[in-house]
């Protein structure tokens, strides 16, 4: 058995690219027919798009955008060695169509008329930007105006170092504003996807009334392997995994994606909404 | 001046670690008659990285907080390099929160690579106690006065950074990242951490200029200079109402990286 599998992931799988999905968690291979985003074998809920998302978590046609009209800046006029920020985020924007790495706007869930913000992964690694910040402040402030629960559903890879000490300032900018949403008596539900790391899990994804998360899904300050370098030793496969967050008290409950808008709403009307 | 200008970042990153610059210690020793050190985050730990406790500073009474890295090689590993474990942010939230309840002011003394990146920290929370500093500074209903006064390391950094004034000294640097990790992820190459360095833009003067400061300390005669702004903020702050207080410390930080 051993050597017919290692011959068959070696010889077969590149060429079969475009039938066979792998998953990113347990490495087993699916049809695609078969893959909806959640692998069958070890319950990996996989990235989604923020409008799918949105239409996932948002009543039917209930969802505007707003702020769209905020975006990156390139106050730094960055350039690395793989060339300028500003060619790269425009890529990006062509390609996503999406103008931030997060998109806000306001919905209802189940009746409850909220302030929905999902991340993608997808936009510069779900990086938070002063586009990012800014929109995430906006909308709290604005639920707070309108007394609306917030949601914020993340998926970052952590701060965008081409926006340099501003894109850090956003983390501080960002926990100000929902520890006012927080104050105001208004309910904050975080919804930590995979990846939710770095300088986005060190700010507003953890400050919900309420953490949840996908089973499966990454989440962690420091990146695995800086801390392995850091300490000389391998880190076991669960670490800064959903299941290990639950077990160290930082997740309120592991939610799977088809049960996630039930089980919103359900806390929302706890909550007197 | 010609002379200070050909300085480059990375240059100042070398200033900001090197081992002889004045440690937490130092500061407190050179600027306050009385230091009271206080331990421990009542949950689990001492934390050695990040330490704190009550000082009077020409007769002004305040909790100081700031990052440890240590003088000598034993107190660097006691205290982690100044890379503060979760605890440290917990302490520091409790010792502010005691200082609010007694209406004195805060001033931290900011000087860390960064929060520590290691299996202890993550599976105590180092994300959550980092995210919860940064709320808790935000609405802490009593003056805060920053002093970034060697590395200015990313989130561990920021979460004792939230304040009414943000003081830095001349050769101190303030970043995201790492300008090594910077270079490693996006020249792909550690050793372009120089070109890192000047992109980032991280030095006091970039800082300044960028609205993330709002003064930068020079290094000559540095504590007594150091010790006339930390007394003059503190003054300044001392008669704002507390709501215009914290009215001013939101509007400070909502206003970063708010463009058009």
């Amino acid at each position: 058995m051993a050597w017919f599998e290692r011959k068959k992931e070696k010889a077969a799988i590149p060429q079969t690219k475009e039938l066979w999905v792998t998953c990113p968690r347990c490495k087993k291979y699916f049809a695609k027919g078969d893959w909806t985003g959640i692998c069958p074998e070890c319950g990996y809920h996989g990235r989604m798009k923020a409008r799918a998302r949105i239409a996932l978590l948002a009543d039917e046609g209930s969802f505007t955008e707003l702020f769209r009209e905020v975006s990156y800046s390139d106050h730094l006029k960055f350039h690395d060695a793989s060339g300028a920020y500003k060619d790269k985020v425009e890529a990006t924007i062509a390609k996503t169509g999406e103008t931030e790495s997060v998109v806000v706007g306001t919905a209802t869930m189940g009746g409850v008329p909220v302030m929905l913000g999902v991340m993608d992964f997808a936009f510069m690694g779900g990086s938070l930007g002063t586009g990012t910040g800014e929109r995430i402040c906006r909308a709290a402030e604005q639920a707070i105006a309108e007394r609306r629960p917030l949601v914020i559903c993340s998926a970052s890879g952590g701060a965008r170092m081409h926006e340099g000490i501003l894109s850090l300032m956003q983390m501080a900018k960002t926990s100000a504003a929902i520890g006012r949403l927080k104050d105001a008596g208004l309910p904050y539900i975080s919804v930590l996807t995979d990846p939710t790391t770095g300088g986005v899990s060190a700010s507003y994804a953890m400050l919900g009334d309420i953490n949840i998360t996908e089973p499966g899904a990454l989440i962690g300050f420091a990146g695995r392997r800086v801390i392995e370098n850091t300490i000389h030793q391998k880190l076991p496969d669960d670490f800064q995994t959903a299941e290990y967050l639950l077990a160290h008290g930082f997740i309120d409950k592991i939610v799977p994606r088809k049960e996630l808008k039930a089980f919103i709403v359900k806390m929302l009307h706890y909550f007197g909404f | 001046m010609k002379r200070k200008e050909k300085v480059t970042a990375y240059d100042r990153v070398k200033l900001a670690r090197d081992a002889k610059r004045p440690h937490i210690f130092d500061f407190i020793k050179a600027l306050c008659s009385d230091f009271e050190e206080l331990h421990g985050d009542r949950l689990v730990n001492d934390d050695q990285g990040l330490i704190g406790g009550f000082a009077t500073i020409d007769g002004v009474k305040a909790l100081v907080l700031g990052h440890h890295k240590g003088a000598t090689v034993e107190e660097n590993m006691a205290a982690n390099f100044g890379m503060a474990n979760p605890d440290g942010y917990r302490k520091a939230m409790r010792l502010a929160k005691l200082a609010e309840k007694f209406h004195l002011p805060v001033v931290t003394f900011v000087d860390t690579p960064g929060a520590y990146p290691g299996d202890t920290a993550e599976a105590r929370g180092q994300a959550e106690a980092i995210a919860k500093s940064l709320e808790f500074f935000a609405a802490l209903k009593t003056p805060v006065v920053v002093v970034v006064t060697g590395e200015g390391g990313s989130g561990g950094a920021l979460a004792i950074a939230v304040g009414d004034r943000i003081l830095m000294l001349e050769n101190a640097v303030y970043s995201v990242i790492s300008p090594e990790g910077c270079a490693g992820i996006l020249w792909r190459d550690g050793a372009k951490a120089p070109e890192a360095a000047a992109a980032l833009k991280i030095t006091a003067d970039d800082l300044k200029k960028l609205g993330v400061i709002d003064a930068i300390i020079p290094e000559r005669n540095l504590m007594a200079g150091l010790k006339k702004a930390i007394l003059a903020a503190l003054k300044e702050l001392s008669v704002l109402p507390v709501e215009e207080l914290l009215a001013q410390r939101y509007a400070k930080f909502t206003a970063m990286g708010r463009f058009g």
